[in-house]
């Protein structure tokens, strides 16, 4: 693999950059791997990447029905953060969260990890009880937390309306420093680059269509559109879809698949410095590097595997947005899309072992998944490898829906994402 | 004279109609009618805007709503500043300020040209090889330099004061676009008597018969046939004609949301219009009639200012009576090209030369090109361009040769075709079909009620068009239900054919050349750019797409997308079908968030709930908190009184005399029918059937995993029928849950729930006092404590009034909560008030009322429990019914986990010193000293300064809590470790005698 550097930008500037080569191959399947990754988003590429780096396995195979990082990778507004509750769910963020600043140096190449802050506003007593337990917590778990007054979230975020008169006034903010976010596309590309670096098969436009079991009950490989391939173990890391992979397997899921939404406005000069949620106006917000505002929406509540959902779900977003920010009522929206998340019913993920020996399962991220890539791809590889969880992904277990272990953010937080 | 290129005797604006506005600061004239850009080179002004990557000058390309690079500033005053306004749209008016972006210090002078120069290093992704060392550096160096290139306007820096309207609709036939075709179609759809819906996103209708002068129908000019068709559309009943509407998403079942500019062409607004209304408009059938939009050829330095499309060149002359240059070249790989040059030819423009990259252009277009004396080069190219704010000269060559020749010009007309906008129909999740033959993607597979008509349909020929149109509009109408008169096809006959063209790049930006021939002019994406994108790997559109950014600028690859795609197929070897086109996706042109919200903002952002006694709450001075949409009293603090104070005081009043407590936000179900108790033992761990009509129960509900969702008082009014109590916040969501398992589960029982949450107005008096203040107003009831103990209810009448009397306690006093009809609930708060006032009670807030029931320990279901507690958690294991053969949550609570030992147990926390009040989310260790990450045994879940115990006291949830009673924890602070002792959960009254009066 050619390193990327300033260096080889400028050598290939002076002749019209045709020294660049193919960022990862496009090979034709082999008839057999030791893995194989169903899903070429963030979570299967850096799987695989980690399977080969730190595991030694690199007869590999990531496939994929469509493009690389189409699905949940390339579709959400990237907010990364892991000032969660509960201590399973800061394990996995946080580890994530460090494997992020460190990221690009890693896979050399620029995922543009912004670590411009993520704020979550309070507006009621509810709220504050709420975000100051998550501070506590996240403090005494040593990952940084801090709660704001209005008035400094003010001059954290200049555009906010922190004035008494606002429908839902602001009452504070907790804020994580280090949260923020990076370029989507980036993370998806980079470790298939590096993937492929170490010999990785990347293979597009590629649909399981059967997941095929030997005698013993063990997986044997896939059917595909380009035919039956073998593999040892399987991973399946196929975000809205997986319900419907496993279904292959013979494994009922408890996910619920709905669209997501989310839009930009047009670009604008930086005005907004940070990333800002809001649980009880339902929004969330930031600024792209090419200066385009990126609002996500909530879910849509009827289960689709379409990408797509209602208007009113933007507009009532965009109803929130503005009452946060009124200065922003005059910006355009440029264009909107939707993604499909696989909810689990504690909205916490899971990772683990599946009924079905040498099948593994990596679902669940509902509105999350993107912060969790590099952190949940590594503990995915772990998984693969070693046929049993890390330890900082234990309690993220299929069975825990059988024995009521729950990791309830949702309901603990009753903050979203 | 409103600019030196305005052709005397050329348009269609008035003359004598005349408007001011500046750009940049510099004064011009406009006629009425008059776009900014059409204004703008009426006054020879090309460059409108900067490019966003290389800040390269630009010129206006188009004139309309593709338009890349005219991007604008528009304001009326500082707070209605709008940036990225398209020039080829917004119609001037008297007075507007109009701006360029993206530049500093000026347009024609901007230092961010410097990214131009530094263009080889700045290829397509670039970013993603570099800046990453050292590693400190993207956040704090790199990424702001970059955030502050990008960006194009400014955003508005004050609260927008315009305000923006909604409206829905529904129809029989919604047409999408008013040129010839979507205009026939609409008025064959109204003949046969159908409601119709015309949106048109001009000012006036008819589409490319603005600028096709040629194009005639029923014997007149086509655009002169536009006007009248609208005239008479307007004129029917059954017809909204809405013309600076866009239709910009088409979502699931046939629902359509259009933008209608109303107010932004206007000098001066009348103050009540809304500045643009948001049309949401469910159809039965909708005709997509929107119409093709014009490629641009891509070629070498093809993008000075004074390079626009031929069709451009056409509308400006032809509607707004201006010429775009007077030495003009023409580059085309299509017809639609001549008629613009014969156009401005006509007009007295002198056409440099033709150029045409095929080697044989449509029939007669040179004997007619030779006759007005224009010179044509077939087969040739332009492989070069120059000037730097202006397009001054072209280079020209024969394809494949050398030979080149050297042409002044002061404007160069291009084109090289015509894409189907197939935007709407894609968005309604058709799939779109590659016509071979005519190298167009065009509608395939229908997914909706619709049908697409007119060039947008792949139908070239203005009378098959007009055919096509006036069929669809009698079908769509019919299939709606209406088959009235038919209407007659007009007769139509135009000049060109909308089929043919290259899509790609020309000759001399091909493969092997490094040119930059833009693709897509906004984002700087040139041709090679896409072949760079393929060569590192990129080979689906979309990752060419997001790799290049072609497409993703503000126009959403109008021009780009399809020579993008055919530049990628290309270069990897593949057909143009096989790579396929990116996904099209809403809005078709950027839509104002304003816009999307309408009227919901300020207080109707979100309704605000006040209850029936608010008004003289607030007259007594309360303060109020917000909880969920209501407004809830949170104390009533007297002069001098800080919070503290007044809820001390309201507390100590409660336990000496009594107190009055507006609880009229509770959530309250009544639930009736001869099934009411058999229903509730399912929604309940409780059970009901030994509850007795008269007596009251606390329940708790369970989810189906097996966590408290909800709690509250249930009564028994009579054996069918139930007063049921919720949290305030839980209201809805209870009444959808109890709704939901009644119709889903448990259909078999007859029973029917009715929110009268808001039907009743509740006071509850509290405190030792409580009876002597309530039962003067009580008609019918005995309150003595044998007739009317703890736990009754009763219908009464209470200061006259029919009521529903509680004796229930959430103080642990004796206490009586009165439910009165709300209407009347400000009335009987005043005489409750009246009757207490020589007790020496009190109003008090929700602050006391939490205070006072955490010193009995008794729980708020939200606060101290989080969804993650069973009841036995939350000490209440004596509520579940263990003889009940099932309830909802019943499986979910024998899970293993949820009977295991040391689960987090709802407590008691007693500082060690008396007078440090912890903090709720404040979590809780056995050892203060460990290290990072601790571990964590549970959090303060509720915590107040007991006025009665005269200490702090605190409920928390904590790890085997009830086992560690007595035992010494600690609350690590930032500043200091708070060492408290568990203890069980009543601070007051621990016999609880006091709630029997």
């Amino acid at each position: 693999m050619r390193k990327y550097s300033v260096f080889a930008v400028a050598r290939e500037a002076m002749r019209a950059h045709k020294g660049w080569e193919a960022q990862w191959t496009s090979p034709e399947p082999r008839s057999q791997y030791d893995v194989i990754i169903i899903g070429g988003g963030g979570h299967g590429l850096g799987a695989a990447y980690y399977l080969a780096k730190e595991h030694g396995i690199t007869n590999v195979a990531v496939i994929e029905k469509g493009w690389l990082g189409g699905g949940n990778t390339g579709r959400n507004t990237t907010i990364i953060r892991s000032n969660y509750l509960y201590e399973e769910s800061m394990d996995i963020y946080e580890h994530s969260l460090k494997l992020w600043e460190g990221l690009s140096q890693e896979l050399n190449y620029n995922v543009m990890y912004s670590p411009r802050g993520v704020m979550m506003l309070s507006h009621n007593i509810h709220d504050s009880q709420v975000f100051k337990r998550h501070i506590h917590a996240n403090r005494l778990y040593g990952i940084d937390n801090e709660w704001l007054t209005p008035e400094q979230a003010k001059d954290y975020c200049p555009p906010l309306d922190i004035s008494a008169s606002a429908r839902y006034p602001i009452n504070g903010a907790a804020l994580q420093r280090r949260g923020g976010t990076a370029r989507h596309d980036a993370v998806a590309w980079g470790y298939a680059r590096a993937a492929s670096d170490r010999g990785v098969h990347v293979i597009q436009n590629c649909e399981v269509k059967a997941i095929r079991r030997g005698p013993d009950g063990a997986v044997t490989g896939v059917e595909t559109t380009k035919g039956f391939i073998g593999a040892k173990k399987i991973g399946v890391s196929a975000s809205g879809h997986n319900s419907m992979v496993l279904a292959m397997a013979d494994v009922r899921l408890p996910l619920q698949s709905n669209p997501l939404q989310a839009l930009v406005s047009e670009p604008l000069k930086p005005i907004f410095p940070c990333v800002v949620m809001s649980n009880t106006v339902h929004a969330y917000i930031s600024q792209s590097d090419k200066g385009e505002l990126v609002i996500g929406a909530g879910t849509d509540q009827f289960n689709s595997y379409s990408q797509t959902g209602g208007l009113q779900i933007i507009t009532h977003t965009l109803d929130a947005i503005c009452e946060l920010f009124p200065i922003f009522r005059r910006v355009k929206m440029m264009r909107q899309w939707g993604g499909i998340t696989d909810n689990t019913p504690d909205r916490s993920p899971i990772q683990g072992v599946t009924p079905v020996p040498n099948l593994f399962v990596n679902c669940g991220w509902g509105t999350g998944g993107f912060k969790a890539t590099p952190g949940s791809a590594h503990l995915f590889a772990h998984l693969i490898a070693r046929g049993e969880p890390h330890r900082l992904a234990a309690g993220l277990t299929l069975d825990r829906f059988r024995t009521g272990r729950l990791i309830d953010e949702a309901a603990a937080a009753a903050v979203a994402h | 004279m409103t600019g030196a290129n305005r052709i005397a005797g050329a348009g269609r604006l008035t003359p004598a109609k005349t408007a001011r506005f500046s750009f940049d600061g510099r004064s011009y004239t406009a006629l009425a009618g008059d776009t900014v850009a059409s204004a703008l080179l009426a006054n020879g002004v090309h460059l409108m805007g900067r490019s966003f990557k290389y800040h390269r000058p630009r010129g206006v390309v188009s004139a309309g709503p593709e338009e890349p690079n005219a991007l604008i500033n528009v304001s009326r005053d500082t707070a209605r500043s709008q940036p990225n306004v398209r020039a080829t749209v917004q119609e001037v008016f008297d007075g507007m300020k109009v701006g360029s972006q993206n530049r500093y210090p000026s347009l024609s002078f901007d230092l961010g040209g410097v990214n131009d120069a530094l263009s080889p290093f700045f290829a397509a992704g670039f970013y993603y090889k570099t800046f990453m060392w050292p590693k400190q550096a993207w956040a704090s160096i790199y990424e702001p330099r970059i955030r502050e290139a990008a960006g194009l306007g400014v955003s508005p820096t004050e609260e927008d004061p315009d305000h923006y309207a909604c409206r829905y609709a529904h129809c029989d036939v919604l047409v999408i676009g008013g040129g010839a075709a979507g205009l026939a179609a609409a008025r064959a759809a109204a003949l046969s008597g159908a409601s119709v819906i015309l949106a048109d996103e001009q000012p006036e209708l008819g589409g490319a018969l603005h600028f096709d002068t040629g194009a005639e129908i029923d014997g007149q000019n086509g655009y002169a046939w536009a006007q009248k068709t609208a005239r008479e559309l307007v004129g029917m009943e059954n017809v909204t004609l809405l013309s600076r509407t866009t239709a910009f998403g088409y979502y699931a079942q046939n629902f359509v949301a259009m933008a209608e500019r109303v107010t932004d062409h206007i000098s001066r607004p009348e103050a009540n219009a809304p500045r643009e209304r948001l049309w949401q408009v469910r159809a039965k059938r909708v005709i997509i009639a929107t119409g093709s939009i014009e490629r641009h050829m891509v070629f070498a330095d093809n993008d000075r200012p004074g390079i626009l499309l031929a069709s451009a060149a056409r509308t400006y002359l032809n509607h707004f009576g201006v010429a775009v240059g007077r030495k003009v070249g023409v580059y085309t790989a299509h017809d639609s090209a001549y008629e613009a040059a014969f156009d401005l030819k006509r007009a007295g423009v002198s056409i440099v030369a033709i150029i045409d990259s095929r080697m044989r252009p449509g029939e007669g277009l040179l004997e007619q090109a030779r006759s007005l004396g224009i010179e044509v080069f077939t087969d040739h190219a332009v492989i070069a361009t120059s000037g730097r704010l202006r397009v001054a000269s072209m280079t020209v060559v024969p394809n494949g040769g050398s030979a080149k020749r050297k042409f002044t010009i002061d404007a160069l007309i291009t084109s090289s075709g015509w894409t189907p906008s197939v935007h709407m129909f894609s968005q309604s999740r058709g799939k779109v079909a590659y016509d071979a033959a005519t190298g167009r993607f065009l509608p395939g597979h229908y997914v909706q009620d619709c049908v697409s008509v007119g060039t947008c349909n792949g139908t070239d020929d203005l009378q098959a068009i007009l055919e096509e149109a006036t069929a669809a509009g009698v079908k769509m109408a019919a299939e709606s239900g209406h088959d009235g008169a038919a209407a007659a096809t007009p007769a139509g006959r135009n000049l060109f054919a909308w089929t043919g063209g290259m899509a790609g790049a020309a000759y001399g930006a091909g493969p092997d050349d490094s040119v930059k021939a833009f693709v897509d002019f906004q984002n700087d994406v040139c041709a090679k750019d896409i072949r760079l994108a393929v060569r590192e790997g990129m080979h689906s559109i979309e990752h060419i797409k997001r790799f290049t950014t072609n497409g993703m600028a503000t126009d959403q690859g109008k021009l780009s997308n399809l020579h993008g795609l055919a530049i990628a197929a290309e270069a990897l070897g593949r057909g143009i079908p096989e790579v396929g086109l990116t996904t099209f996706r809403a809005p078709y042109t950027p839509v104002t968030f304003g816009t999307l919200i309408g009227h919901a903002r300020g207080d109707i952002f979100d309704p605000t709930r006040k209850t029936p006694m608010h008004a003289v709450e607030e007259a007594n001075g309360a303060a109020f908190e917000d909880v969920g949409q209501w407004k809830r009293a949170w104390y009533y603090p007297r002069a001098g009184e800080d919070m503290h104070a007044a809820v001390n005081r309201e507390c100590r009043t409660v336990r000496t005399s009594a107190g009055y407590f507006n609880a009229s936000t509770l959530g309250k179900i009544e639930v009736v029918g001869p099934d009411a108790a058999a229903f509730l033992n399912l929604i309940y761990t409780n059970s009901w059937d030994t509850l007795k009509p008269g007596r009251c129960r606390y329940g708790i509900m369970l989810r189906e995993d097996g966590f408290v969702y909800d709690d509250g008082v249930v009564g028994r009014i009579a054996e069918d029928r139930f007063h049921v109590t919720t949290t305030t916040g839980g209201a809805p969501r209870v009444m959808h849950h109890m709704e939901d398992y009644l119709q889903t589960e448990f259909p078999h029982l007859d029973v029917w729930l009715t929110s009268t949450t808001e039907q009743w107005a509740v006071i509850a008096v509290q405190g030792p006092k409580a009876r002597e203040i309530v039962a003067p107003l009580v008609e019918g009831v005995d309150l003595s404590n044998e007739a009317f103990p703890h736990m009754s209810v009763a219908e009464a009448k209470v200061c006259g009034v029919p009521a529903r009397l509680f004796r229930v306690s959430f103080t642990g006093e004796l206490g009586y909560e009165i439910n009165v009809p709300a209407d009347y609930g400000a009335a009987v708060w005043e005489a409750v008030a009246k009757a207490a006032e020589p007790f020496g009670a009190c109003p008090y807030g929700t602050e006391t009322m939490h205070v006072l029931r955490a010193e009995k320990g008794y729980i708020i279901v939200g606060q101290d429990t989080d969804g993650t507690l069973t009841p036995d958690d939350a000490g209440l294991a004596w509520a579940v019914g263990k003889k009940k053969p099932d309830f909802v949550g019943i499986r979910g609570l024998k899970r293993p986990d949820l009977i295991r030992e040391g689960r987090k147990q709802l407590v008691g926390l007693l500082t060690k010193d008396p007078n440090i009040v912890l903090e709720e989310g404040a979590q809780i260790v056995a050892d203060p000293n460990q290290p990072k990450p601790m571990t964590m045994l549970g959090h303060v879940t509720s915590a107040y300064w007991s006025e009665n115990a005269g200490r702090s006291i605190a409920l928390a949830v904590v790890a085997g809590g009830r086992a560690k009673l007595g035992q010494t924890l600690y609350v690590p602070m930032p500043d200091r470790t708070i060492a408290v002792e568990v203890s069980d959960m009543v601070f007051i009254d621990k016999e609880g005698g006091r709630i029997h009066g």
